[in-house]
């Protein structure tokens, strides 16, 4: 085992962490712990866009940007946030291009934007051009951009290093942030890193979903981490289900193909989303849009020979823009279902794609232990933390814009904590939890085969805990995760090695998305009305009397070891906007 | 009523119609066990349509959990599963079975060969040490580089000057193309295909002023001049970059010093 001593360790190396890098490597001395190359995480993989009211090509404000994301999270999102996110999108986009980012641009040279789903012109009256953008690989661009000015400022990686604990130390009866314990892929070994400040920003956790959008290594790491240490997670029963995933397989297609004009048909060749959001069209949130393509399937207009699915149209736009602006979107077509876009629609499902929720933060991306306190040392920012800018509901370009607004906020606010503060002494035996775990797992001779527990999981989920839910699948949900996590205690790894063995790794990460399919459900089961991305057919109305606040779930365990789920509820920060009812 | 669940046809068991019999031919190597490499094959049922890295992960969960490769996004864009794939670098997630072998009754008629990309050094079975290939990337400055005062707002940039350079910004750091290529095969300390595409990328975006030291870089002996034009890095790029093309403009601008 090494111990390793910096002022910050950043954990993740995707947009957030890697942005929150480079403010906090110019500050304080600064690891960066990463389970992959950094060029590899997920943020490369968003494509549409990133929000900002520039105002380049039509009248805009970030005043209208806070309303839509306000309205778009359907009034679960923290209004001074969102204000901060809509405020400082303007100098975050700013600050990227003069880093080097390629936007697509206008014919005056400046920042090319285009339309987006539920970003509005003046309160919701018409759609507006937001989102700037690079083709449909802004988020590969950002991901490429951040990593090389990373490059530039010298910023200290630990690639392939697996945060596997987080270390806290009470101090004058205080909780404070002492470190992490990390696993290295290449050579088996544990590390533990001391750090005055530790900013988590390892990304998402929807893995436990079949049909997603996510990289198969987004397993929730960061949020089990803070889980297991006692520390709550908020609003886990958000997650967003992006309308538009290639039929079966769940990748990503931008709604930028809508903004650019595409339509959604069903089996009729009807545009369905006129009847669902008059404005908004096809352009409405995600969550509207989502329900409204699995009503269509339910009442028998989906397409196909099983009537699974709809169709993405973009047969109507020339081909010249589909090459300029969707490259990448029609490439995926081609290369996965044989389809030539061209000339032929889409057939799409929607798909499991982001977590509104996570580990609670304030805005300046300290950690919170409950509504009020914060862990002294500890941050988050991007799909690992809940500010709350989504709310109920994240709306598309918002995330590219948040890991990077967030993402600097924390790493000025945990660089600028590491000048004055002091190394909390490491608790007793640091790395004993892991060390427990990994030789369990890996000497186990358990029967039950991590991929096995994974897929059932991932199908009890997506039958349950989906777009729509009810209190019976919801339960049928916990009941399931239960036991899959009873049975989950009697796995075993074939690979005994300790050089790169990403057999126990994959059993690790089934573990961390175990305990947060079971916060998501649970969370889910306990919130009685619609909301969001939340839908629930037995609550369809959103109710603001009752559930207008934040779902704050802690792990309790009592003095026989057994564990259970604790909900509390925190309250909304309102600011200008009091919760209207929700039209596109 | 639960959300209506789609995956009828890939559910386990179901149409086993569309399943076909592969043998995939991997080569393995893991100094723990042994300090020779072997090839194993494993015998496998599965989709035409499903990619390579669909057939590794069912080996992987349903056969041999040693088995070791990385990937993510599996969709192309992250660049972890560059591979050598009968003899040819592709991304594992991006080569669908259906495209790179004959079905005859139901059986494929050869072996897929899969092995780690050549020029590195493997670790275990299709994990190869990525570090020389980021340090020649390192090397080439890939950042933008600019003199004078910033400008409060953006820097503006044509539509043409931006199309310029647009091919080299889809780079995905893969290493298809570094690999694929023999002077870096018989030369450790040449900097390789993408590490020239993402100088290219900087020396012809409009915005950049670091243009002659990147290309002072370039110049060096382990530089720019050691392309033969093979046009295997073309070949192998998942993203369709004209590779060789970019090499050939840095030489010329090297030459000229217009860029």
């Amino acid at each position: 085992m090494q111990i390793h001593k910096y002022d910050t360790v950043i954990v993740g190396a995707g947009g957030a962490g890697m942005r929150a890098a480079i403010e906090s490597t110019k500050r304080s001395r600064t690891a960066v712990l990463t389970k992959l190359y950094p060029t590899r995480s997920h943020t490369g993989a968003a494509q549409g866009g990133m929000a900002a009211a520039l105002a380049n090509v039509e009248e805009d404000n970030w005043e209208w940007h806070t309303f839509d994301t306000v309205k778009g999270g359907d009034y679960l999102v923290d209004q001074d946030a969102a204000e901060i996110l809509a405020k400082e999108a303007i100098d975050s986009v700013l600050d990227l291009e003069k880093m080097g980012l390629p936007f697509n641009r206008t014919p005056e040279g400046r920042i090319d934007q285009r339309r987006f789903g539920g970003h509005s012109r003046n309160h919701g009256e018409a759609p507006v051009r937001r989102s700037c953008y690079a083709a449909d690989r802004t988020g590969h661009m950002i991901l490429q951009t951040l990593y090389q000015n990373c490059v530039k400022e010298g910023v200290e990686f630990f690639n392939e290093f697996y945060v596997l604990d987080l270390l806290l130390n009470e101090v004058d009866g205080v909780r404070k942030t002492a470190g992490v314990v990390a696993y290295e892929l290449a050579t088996g070994e544990l590390h533990i890193f001391q750090a005055k400040a530790v900013v988590f920003a390892s990304g998402g956790n929807g893995k436990f979903y079949k049909v997603s959008s996510n990289a198969h290594t987004l397993t929730g790491d960061g949020q089990a981490a803070a889980w297991r240490r006692g520390l709550p997670l908020e609003d886990m029963e958000f997650f967003q289900f992006h309308p538009t995933g290639i039929w079966k397989m769940g990748i990503l297609l931008t709604e930028g193909a809508r903004g650019e004009g595409g339509i959604l048909r069903n089996k009729d060749g009807e545009r369905f989303m006129e009847k669902y959001a008059p404005v908004m069209k096809d352009l409405a949130s995600r969550d509207v849009v989502s329900r409204s393509i699995y009503t269509e399937i339910r009442e028998g207009r989906g397409c196909g020979p099983d009537g699974d699915h709809v169709y993405l149209d973009l047969t109507h736009l020339p081909p010249e823009q589909l090459d300029a602006k969707l490259p990448d979107i029609t490439e995926f077509a081609r290369t996965y279902l044989g389809i030539e876009p061209y000339t032929d629609p889409i057939p799409i499902q929607p798909t499991a794609h982001y977590a509104m929720g996570g580990i609670p933060t304030n805005v300046e991306g300290e950690v919170l232990a409950n509504n009020t306190d914060i862990i002294p040392g500890l941050y988050a920012a991007g799909e690992v933390a809940c500010v709350s800018v989504h709310g109920a509901n994240r709306l598309g370009t918002n995330s590219l814009l948040d890991i990077n607004v967030f993402g600097r906020r924390a790493g000025i606010a945990a660089a600028e904590y590491a000048a004055t503060a002091d190394f909390v002494d490491l608790p007793e035996n640091p790395e004993q939890f892991v060390a427990t775990e990994v030789e369990r797992m890996r000497e186990s001779t358990g029967t039950e085969r991590v991929s096995v527990i994974r897929r059932e999981l991932q199908e009890t989920m997506d039958k349950n805990a989906m777009v729509f839910r009810t209190e019976e699948t919801l339960k049928e949900a916990v009941e399931d995760i239960a036991a899959l996590r009873e049975r989950y205690k009697n796995v075993s790894v074939q690979d005994k090695g300790k050089r790169f063995n990403t057999d126990l790794l994959e059993a690790l990460e089934l573990g961390n998305l175990l305990e947060l399919a079971e916060v998501l459900a649970v969370s889910a089961l306990a919130r009685k009305e619609s909301r969001g991305g939340h839908y629930r057919e037995d609550y369809p109305d959103r109710d603001d009397v009752n559930f207008m606040r934040h779902t704050m779930a802690y792990r309790e365990v009592d003095a026989d070891g057994n564990e259970s789920i604790r909900l509390d509820y925190k309250p909304v920060v309102v600011t200008r906007y009091q919760p209207m009812e929700r039209k596109y | 009523m639960a959300t209506p669940t789609l995956d009828k046809v890939s559910s386990p068991g179901q149409d086993a119609g569309h399943l076909v019999t592969v043998t995939f031919r991997i080569r393995r190597f893991n100094p723990e066990v042994s300090a020779e490499a072997s090839w194993q094959d494993f015998e496998i049922r599965i989709d035409p349509k499903e990619r390579v890295l669909d057939a590794l992960h069912q080996i992987k969960w349903e056969d041999d959990g040693t088995l070791t490769f990385r990937r993510s996004c599996a969709h192309g864009i992250c660049g972890s599963d560059a591979m050598r794939i009968n003899g040819r670098n592709r991304l594992a997630c991006k080569t669908l079975i259906k495209d790179i072998t004959e079905i005859k009754d139901g059986v494929a008629t050869k072996p897929i060969l899969v092995e780690a990309i050549k020029g590195l050094t493997v670790l275990k079975d299709l994990v190869v040490d990525m570090e020389p290939f980021f340090q020649a990337y390192r090397d080439v400055m890939p950042f933008l580089i600019t003199k004078g005062n910033e400008p409060t707002r953006e820097r503006l940039q044509s539509a043409e000057d931006r199309e310029r350079f647009d091919d080299t910004t889809k780079c995905i750091l893969c290493a298809a193309c570094t690999s694929s290529c023999p002077v870096f095969w018989n030369d450790g300390q040449y900097f390789g295909p993408a590490a020239i595409v993402n100088a290219h990328r900087f020396i012809f975006d409009s915005r950049d002023e670091g243009g002659e030291q990147r290309l002072e870089i370039l110049n060096d002996r382990d530089g720019v001049w050691r392309c033969r034009t093979t046009f295997n890095c073309t070949d192998a790029c998942p993203r369709g970059i004209e590779v060789t093309k970019a090499i050939q403009e840095v030489k010329k601008a090297l030459i000229t010093r217009r860029f």
